[in-house]
């Protein structure tokens, strides 16, 4: 029998029967036709009833014209047709079958997109109820550290020992880098404005006054956000994921006072540390500016820095740092519970903890500083 | 203790939702003690959901549900935590605590409720843990031993306190035949030893037909119970289709 090489298709109406002629070879590399351009260049007599098929010249074949098949029966359906699917060879017969073999199911879930004001409604809803939890769970939270503190549960000193060495020793490597050069680029900044007023003199004061008070302690906290916040996200999430949290829960362990609390007073402990080293690192780094843009002696910069500031910046930045460690605690540990029942739902947990961490380090810092102001230290 | 003649389990008039999506309703029935009870049903029946209720860790929408006689959350949260701790649970996929030993998981609920010794809680670890046959298996983390030991390594978790329920998510699911098997003899030696009662949600029939006394038939159509006896009694007279199917492994109805 003769084959042609390319795929050819047509179809004629002969006595009430729409004949589709099937020949050559019918790849997926050839183009994939369309049954409704096949027949519409012939207009239907009324009459027709039947679908058959004609593959006496068809070559070779594989999805292309199964997918081109399974259409045509699709096609024949919508117009009350029958399809004949015994002139079709059997093993293609059978895939037309099989895919005719459970009924298209009826999606009735799609629902149209609310409207802006429904939605506007829906996401003031769940942002209350988010606040809801959240003011839950810090609630759970501290009740569980009054626990601690009353000595009526034990303290989990391997997760506590754990955490508290990934949020300080591990840390310091990424600490030391960002607060020297912060303390270098508020340095740089003081150097070109100050020159202006010839009041070089005051760099350190600049330096120190913003590290201390600010920048130290927020500088941490958003680097211990990403790092000790996202891993305790993670690392709860996993947990939630493999159902280890819902274990502790029947056998009657509080997740809160086994898992939450340790790393919670982890982070507490860790943040003034890590905040009186980078305050450290930062006047070191204001300090070499001075002394090679500014030309500044030792003396002068140490001079220029212990007149203004005062023991009470260096305290508001320890307070900042507590309040930070207490907030990344939280947040890691909320959004790592939070955690969905997929491996995805880790990835967003883990993004999660580190934007909500930072929202609520930045609020923190403009309240506090506020409560400064008003307070007048 | 309860009440003898009170059931282990009671539920009465059952609804499962998450938020306006019913799960399941109207569902009743009891757990006798000392019976082997299995939960089946198709994929996304709310098996797992049910089991999820009964181990309180979701709250009913309606209806009741009484352990040892007592109501679930009639009682305050220090109650609820004293009465699940007479359960345990063996989760689908083991979910032992990653981070620790396997002794260390199984001493935990020691330590944690419990005026024992160190030394005494290690030799019950030891125990228990020869009792799943992974004697020596002590300083072992869970990815160092396979899927089967790490199904019994949560089971000797799951009877550390001696519980006088015992559940099992899918317990044979993701093992080997023979492993499946093993675990099957487990169940119901750790039943006919210790008196504990078991409840099942599994979808292997082969495991049901082995182990389960009565079973509890969920359908996802029609959103509730839809069967309830012995399995052999139940694939001998279906009664409905669905029931049949599901038994039969069959694709038409009776």
């Amino acid at each position: 029998m003769p084959v042609d090489a390319q795929y050819q298709v047509d179809a004629q109406y002969i006595d009430g029967t729409l004949v589709v002629r099937l020949a050559g070879d019918w790849t997926l590399d050839g183009a994939l036709p369309d049954i409704r351009d096949v027949v519409d260049d012939a207009q239907p007599p009324a009459s027709v009833t039947t679908v058959a098929f004609d593959t006496d010249r068809l070559g070779a074949w594989d999805s292309s014209l199964v997918t081109f098949l399974f259409e045509t029966v699709e096609y024949a359906r919508e117009r009350g047709l029958e399809v004949h699917t015994d002139t079709l060879p059997a093993s293609l017969s059978r895939l037309v079958a099989l895919s005719q073999a459970v009924p298209e199911q009826e999606t009735s879930d799609e629902q149209d997109a609310p409207a802006p004001m429904a939605r506007l409604g829906e996401w003031a809803l769940d942002a209350y109820d988010e606040t809801l939890d959240a003011l839950a769970f810090t609630g759970r939270a501290t009740q569980s550290l009054v626990g601690l503190l009353t000595l009526q549960t034990r303290m989990r000193w391997r997760t506590f020992g754990v955490s508290l060495q990934s949020s300080t020793a591990s840390a310091l490597p990424i600490v030391t880098v960002i607060s020297l050069l912060v303390g270098l680029i508020i340095a740089f900044l003081g150097a070109v404005v100050l020159q202006r007023f010839g009041a070089d003199y005051y760099v350190s004061y600049l330096v120190s006054y913003g590290m201390l008070r600010e920048l130290g302690a927020l500088m941490t906290a958003i680097i211990m956000t990403g790092r000790t916040g996202a891993a305790f996200a993670a690392e709860l999430g996993s947990m939630k994921v493999a159902e280890e949290i819902d274990a502790l829960k029947t056998l009657g362990i509080s997740p809160i006072d086994f898992l939450v609390t340790p790393r919670i007073v982890a982070i507490v402990c860790a943040m003034p540390l890590l905040t009186v080293y980078a305050n450290m690192l930062g006047i070191l780094g204001g300090l070499s500016v001075a002394t090679t843009m500014l030309d500044l002696t030792y003396t002068q910069f140490f001079t220029g820095l212990l007149e203004p500031v005062v023991l009470a910046d260096a305290l508001i930045g320890l307070f900042k740092a507590v309040v930070y460690g207490a907030i990344i605690g939280l947040a890691g540990c909320m959004r790592g519970l939070q955690t969905g029942g997929d491996a995805s739902a880790v990835g967003t947990a883990t993004t999660s903890a580190v934007v909500t961490g930072i929202l609520l380090i930045v609020l923190a810092n403009a309240v506090i500083d506020w409560g400064a102001a008003v307070l007048q230290v | 203790m309860p009440a003898s003649d009170s059931p282990a389990i009671s539920v009465e008039d059952l609804t499962l939702a998450f938020g306006s999506f019913v799960v399941m309703r109207d569902l009743t029935f009891d757990v006798e003690p000392g019976e082997i009870f299995a939960i089946m049903g198709g994929s996304g029946s709310g098996k797992s959901t049910l089991l999820k209720h009964l181990l309180g860790l979701l709250r009913p929408t309606q209806g009741t549900i009484q352990l040892e006689g007592r109501r679930l959350w009639a009682m305050d949260e220090a109650e609820r935590t004293a009465q699940l701790r007479r359960t345990g649970v063996l989760y689908q996929k083991g979910a032992l605590w990653s981070s620790m030993t396997l002794a260390e998981n199984v001493a935990l609920p020691l330590q944690e409720h419990t005026d024992l010794s160190p030394s005494e809680i290690d030799r019950i670890v030891s125990l228990k843990l020869a009792l799943v046959g992974l004697r020596g298996f002590e300083s072992f983390r869970p990815h160092e031993i396979s899927g089967g030991m790490r199904k019994r390594a949560a089971l000797a978790r799951a009877i550390a306190l001696d519980p006088s329920i015992l559940f099992f998510d899918e317990p044979t699911s993701g093992l080997d035949p023979v492993s499946a098997r093993r675990l099957d003899d487990l169940i119901l030696q750790l039943r006919d030893s210790l008196g504990t009662t078991v409840v099942v949600v599994s979808h292997d029939l082969e495991s049901i037909f082995t182990i389960a006394d009565r079973a509890l038939y969920l359908d996802i159509e029609t959103r509730t119970m839809t069967a309830l006896g012995p399995p052999e009694a139940l694939r001998e007279a279906p009664p409905n289709p669905r029931v049949h199917q599901f038994l039969t492994r069959s694709l038409e109805a009776a």
